[in-house]
């Protein structure tokens, strides 16, 4: 499973990119697999203020339905419109053309509960 | 594929002719008058008869095989209860008939209402519902008014995370947040976990007993103490209804709020979009915020009752899906009270059966004994790139409709089974071969049948993925 070392990561299986105050935000490759064919993503909308640990968009597979959690508190500047008409993009390019959003970082202190690719590595 | 009967029409065809210069009293102008032919198909008897033949070979259910879909209790439906449904008696009754003409499907419904607080140990039923979703969304409402009534702001609905997504679907419509309360291992709930959750601005919790595993919530009674407590109410949800009928009643455990699935349960037939019947049961604080009208007795006449100020009004049209009313009515009165219990042991018996057989080669989550259903993780035990819904579509290549697989979500590569009260140890036998056959034969030696599957049902592997991603919409 492909877990690469410049992200940071949550239980949850998402992960995070920190660009200065922005931080780039995706599901793992590990979720992308466990949830098997993406179909349907609910984006949230830019300007959209998010809390940490609150379910900030729904994907759906050919499995199920999975929340996707906000690793991080802060607004939402950008979001990744190529993968509502190709979702498929997320098992196919998870950390690159698939991530989800860019959000506008409002608290650092919440970095030390992210996990380094080492620690998520062992939880999978 | 059968064509449709537009296809199968042709001029040629020697065909029944409907007559359409019937006389008639009434002047009908001429520029009215139809002209042309009405554009029918015209198609032969037999033709006919061999289109619907067809179509109806292509259909599965329970009349073909065996039917183990975990969580939907796909039960045998008795051809009893459809020749009374289709009596003239009843299927030319108008609901807008005077009340004094209809006095008997009044207290058909009004019956079943007693029966099913009997069943079930509430104290008054509403019949309306046209679905188990349906009751879920009325009994959230009954439960929003009631707080409103006594001047509470409760906001939440707590739903553990092994629940029925309709549970949490509902709460969001009636208008709550929902607090997902994560269950253990087996499905059950955590007294410590609860307690966590359960502020004062809590409306209530829904619960699944037995629960989606199939194991019965042992420390209910706890459960419903400490919700009490906090002035919350407790949701019970009738899925399960199946496993306990005439051996715990749900009223007495201390549910104030359920639904019964009359489809489910009470055989009346189930799936491809309903029909269904999902009446709601309350307790007598409750019966007031119950959807109008409420089916009344005074002296020997049954009278629709409207004035109910605090009723959160009308959630269906008339007085239900009468027809699944009545089918569910002919079931219990035909078993009786001896007969519903004898049907719940037999479902649990059946499942753990079915699970004894199973338990000692495949991993299961929530112990070795159940309820009327189980369910079964095959994470450790795939292999050669074959996933739980590969196994799925091998089943249909032997002629069975596949369990319930990925649900609930809490177990990694589900399969849920219920076999319901009705069938044989020999069904469950073969049923039981194959799978393990599946599993420990074909996985290793012969993994393409798997992952080709199914070839042997009329629609070979269909590409789901591309159907939920770029649909073709016709109709």
């Amino acid at each position: 499973m492909n877990v690469p070392n410049n992200l940071v990561y949550t239980k949850t299986h998402e992960w995070i990119k920190i660009e200065g105050n922005n931080a780039k935000i995706g599901v793992t490759d590990f979720a992308q697999h466990e949830m098997t064919d993406i179909v349907h993503v609910e984006m949230p909308e830019i300007g959209t203020q998010i809390n940490k640990g609150q379910v900030i968009l729904t994907m759906e597979s050919v499995k199920s339905a999975f929340d996707i959690y906000a690793p991080l508190s802060g607004k939402i500047v950008e979001i990744n419109d190529y993968i509502v008409s190709n979702p498929e993009i997320i098992n196919q390019s998870p950390y690159e053309k698939g991530y989800l959003f860019i959000i506008e970082i409002s608290d650092k202190n919440e970095f030390d509960d992210l996990l380094s690719a080492k620690i998520y590595k062992s939880l999978i | 594929m059968e064509k449709l009967l537009n296809e199968l029409s042709s001029k040629c065809n020697s065909a029944y002719k409907l007559n359409c210069d019937t006389e008639t009293d009434i002047e009908i102008p001429e520029n009215l008058k139809r002209k042309s032919d009405l554009g029918l198909p015209n198609i032969s008897e037999i033709d006919l008869l061999r289109h619907f033949t067809n179509l109806s070979r292509k259909n599965y259910s329970l009349s073909t095989c065996f039917y183990p879909l975990g969580s939907c209790t796909m039960k045998h439906n008795p051809l009893i209860n459809e020749r009374i449904a289709k009596n003239r008696a009843f299927n030319l009754i108008h609901p807008y008939q005077p009340t004094e003409t209809m006095q008997g499907i009044l207290k058909i419904i009004y019956n079943l209402e007693r029966d099913l607080c009997e069943i079930s140990g509430m104290n008054c039923f509403s019949l309306q519902q046209a679905a188990g979703a349906h009751g879920e969304f009325t009994g959230l409402l009954v439960i929003a008014k009631y707080f409103k009534s006594i001047g509470q702001k409760r906001i939440h609905i707590i739903v553990p995370d092994s629940a029925h997504g309709t549970n949490s679907a509902s709460a969001v419509m009636a208008g709550f947040n929902v607090i997902p309360l994560k269950s253990n291992p087996d499905g059950s709930i955590s007294i410590l976990k609860l307690k966590k959750i359960l502020t004062p601005d809590v409306a209530g919790i829904m619960l699944t007993v037995p629960n989606t595993l199939g194991v019965f919530e042992k420390n209910i009674l706890e459960i419903s103490k400490i919700v009490h407590k906090n002035g919350s109410l407790l949701y019970y949800d009738g899925a399960n209804l199946n496993a306990i009928m005439g051996i715990v009643k749900p009223g007495d455990m201390g549910f104030d709020v359920m639904h019964i699935n009359l489809h489910k349960t009470f055989s009346a037939p189930h799936g491809g979009g309903g029909p269904g019947s999902g009446p709601v049961g309350v307790k007598t604080f409750l019966e007031p915020f119950l959807p109008v009208p409420r089916i009344k007795k005074k002296k020997s006449k049954f009278v629709l009752d409207y004035e109910k100020h605090n009723s959160i009004g009308r959630v269906k049209a008339f007085f239900g899906n009468f027809p699944i009313i009545l089918k569910a009515y002919v079931y219990i009165k035909s078993l009786g009270a001896k007969g519903l219990k004898n049907a719940s042991e037999q479902a649990v018996l059946n499942a753990n059966y079915m699970l004894s057989k199973f338990k000692n080669k495949i991993t299961v989550p929530a112990g070795d004994k159940c309820m009327h259903e189980f369910v079964l993780s095959l994470k450790s035990l795939l292999k050669n790139n074959i996933k739980t819904v590969d196994i799925a579509k091998r089943l249909l290549d032997y002629g069975y409709y596949s369990p319930t697989i990925y649900f609930p979500l809490i177990v990694e590569e589900a399969v849920m089974i219920e076999p319901t009260e009705t069938e044989s140890k020999k069904t469950l036998d073969l049923f039981i071969n194959i799978f393990n056959n599946i599993l420990f034969e074909e996985m290793s030696k012969k993994p393409h049948k798997i992952k080709e599957a199914p070839v042997n049902t009329p629609l070979k592997r269909l590409n789901e993925i591309e159907a939920a991603r770029k649909p073709v919409l016709k109709w």
